[in-house]
């Protein structure tokens, strides 16, 4: 097996990873997750989120050196993940990563999470290196990105994202809406399964002609929430399958077209899903049709790869240590907005 | 050989042993997470002491502002993972308390709050508990227990507190943080009406 040996930790929102690589070829992917702890409140709470990074930094990093069956002393680099994301939640993964590096006397790379999520593709077992460019689509509770990769180095370019709520925090509040359970989107996903898509035509945002102008591969979710909200309160007795059949496919067909439409404007045949929602049955669905439809190739990593984890920080870390990149100073700070431009901070 | 990190107030680092000794602090209260790595790295340098010459971390528990405070812990959990040593918490107050008799020692932990704890000859007597600045001097006896501000709290004498508190047989095993406050966090009450 070739290429460094990297470990990656990943604290930007309510999973605590630690993931480790050698190379393409991933070791171990340790996730410890508070979203039960969030649950009663309907979104992620950072400071819920953060006391609970605290508790599981520990015995992440052990059971992830245990999978990996490596000695921490054989590690070439320590990655983490410097933002964007939650700043309290972000600071316990990066205070325990440069202590790490001190300790082994190794380099550190902060990196971007979103770029981290690209990463994780190369990680797919009928993987092998990452296939560039492509058009990645990254959506989950904390962001909703479109993003243009010709170079995972030095050429990320944000195509465009939520003006608003991201698409993850629209399903939650969708279903607290219709008394649907935490986290909102699997329980969408189920309920949609009875109901008709077509039912009711809910608004698709920052679609019309005049927002194609200054927001062509921007989102807008926020109105498509609030359509919901009125149609379920003016509604005697709401068909519960079908409001949530088609808001979901208000979400899906947007993030869908918009991404194909990116992948053909920039003459990229390649679309990455990445994010946790994009384990929703829909919008993978939805995707794969649009995609062949335009001669695409869809890659989505398997669900403990598109959510936030550890491997993929551990993956980008390796591929900017194998391209030769300098690592990060040891006084960098998080960056909860950090843009997608910044690859390593 | 031992690594001391406190971000209880600002951040402090040490380490200490065999008569060597060198410390890095600032009362920067918002850059924590910048200055931790740094820190580590340069009292390691000066003492000149490899990473693998420290045979224990100590980290003050706080109590403090929630978001500093964790990342100093993280720190010493993390260099203690990487180097397979043990790891040690004890109350940050503690620090202050090195070479006093009675002693109530106070910091600051924001929203108008203050924490205090009650020491003789550097065992605790009362607290971690929060106050308000007016409710100090009720709460607390600080005729008998004369008030110490802790602007800064010092790595080594963490450090020191905690080489007596080892050798007294005390338990300095749990790491977790002295909140003193729940999470800022109130449970939602369903969803808002929009319309109507
Ligand atoms: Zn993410």
């Amino acid at each position: 097996m070739n290429g460094p040996l990297v470990l990656g930790i990943e604290s930007s929102c309510d999973e605590t990873g630690v993931g480790i690589v050698r190379g393409t070829t991933l070791l171990a992917n340790v996730i410890a997750s508070s979203m039960d702890e969030h649950a009663v409140f309907g979104g992620v709470v950072p400071e819920i989120a953060a006391r609970a990074h605290l508790e599981a930094i520990r015995g992440t990093i052990e059971a992830a050196v245990a999978e990996a069956n490596i000695r921490l002393d054989d590690l070439d680099a320590i990655a983490v993940a410097a933002g964007p994301g939650l700043a309290g939640a972000l600071m316990v993964g990066v205070g325990a990563a440069k202590a790490l590096a001190v300790a082994l006397d190794r380099p550190i790379f902060g990196v971007n999470h979103l770029v981290g999520h690209v990463g994780a593709d190369v990680l797919r077992e009928d993987g092998g290196a990452i296939e560039l460019p492509t058009v990645a689509l990254l959506v989950s509770g904390g962001h909703t990105s479109l993003l243009l990769v010709r170079d995972l180095v030095t050429d990320v370019v944000l195509l465009g994202e939520t003006i608003d709520d991201a698409a993850g925090e629209a399903f939650d509040k969708v279903a607290r809406l219709l008394g649907l359970p935490y986290p909102g989107g699997p329980h969408i996903d189920r309920v949609a399964t009875d109901g008709d898509p077509t039912a009711i035509r809910f608004p698709r945002g920052l679609t019309l002609p005049k927002d194609l102008i200054d927001h062509r591969y921007d989102f807008s979710f926020s109105g498509l929430k609030t359509a919901v909200a009125r149609y379920v309160e003016s509604t005697e007795r709401p068909s519960i399958a079908d409001v949530a059949a088609s808001f979901r496919e208000s979400v899906a067909d947007v993030l869908t077209k918009k991404a194909v439409a990116a992948c053909v404007e920039h003459g990229v045949d390649r679309l990455l899903l990445g994010g946790g929602v994009a384990a929703n049955a829909r919008i993978r669905a939805l995707a794969a049709e649009r995609c062949a439809e335009n001669g695409i190739e869809l890659r989505v990593p398997p669900l403990n790869l598109c959510t936030d984890n550890g491997a993929m920080i551990a993956a980008l870390g390796a591929h900017l240590v194998s391209r030769g990149v300098a690592p990060s100073d040891l006084d960098f700070a998080v960056q909860s907005t950090l843009s997608v431009e910044t690859i390593r901070v | 050989m031992i690594l001391a990190i406190d971000t209880s107030v600002g951040t402090s680092v040490a380490v200490i042993g065999d008569g060597i000794i060198a410390e890095a602090s600032t009362v920067d209260t918002r850059s924590h997470a910048e200055y931790i790595g740094v820190f580590i790295d340069r009292v390691l340098t000066e003492a000149g002491v490899t990473p693998a010459e420290v045979t224990r971390v100590v980290t003050g528990i706080g109590p403090g502002a929630f978001t500093g405070l964790r990342v100093g812990i993280a720190a010493g959990i993390a260099f203690a993972v990487g180097r397979g040593i043990p790891i040690s918490g004890l109350p940050s107050h503690d620090a202050i308390s090195v070479g006093r008799g009675a002693c109530t020692v106070v910091s600051d932990v924001r929203r108008r709050e203050l924490a205090w704890t009650t020491y003789r000859d550097g065992v605790s007597l009362n607290g971690p508990r929060l106050a308000t600045e007016s409710s100090l001097a009720i709460d607390v006896d600080l005729d008998t227990f004369p008030e110490v501000r802790a602007v800064q709290i010092s790595a080594a004498l963490l450090a020191t507190a905690a080489q007596n508190r080892l050798d007294r047989g005390d338990d300095l095993s749990s790491l977790r943080p002295l909140y003193l406050r729940a999470p800022d966090a109130t449970p939602s009450k369903g969803p808002k009406r929009v319309s109507g």
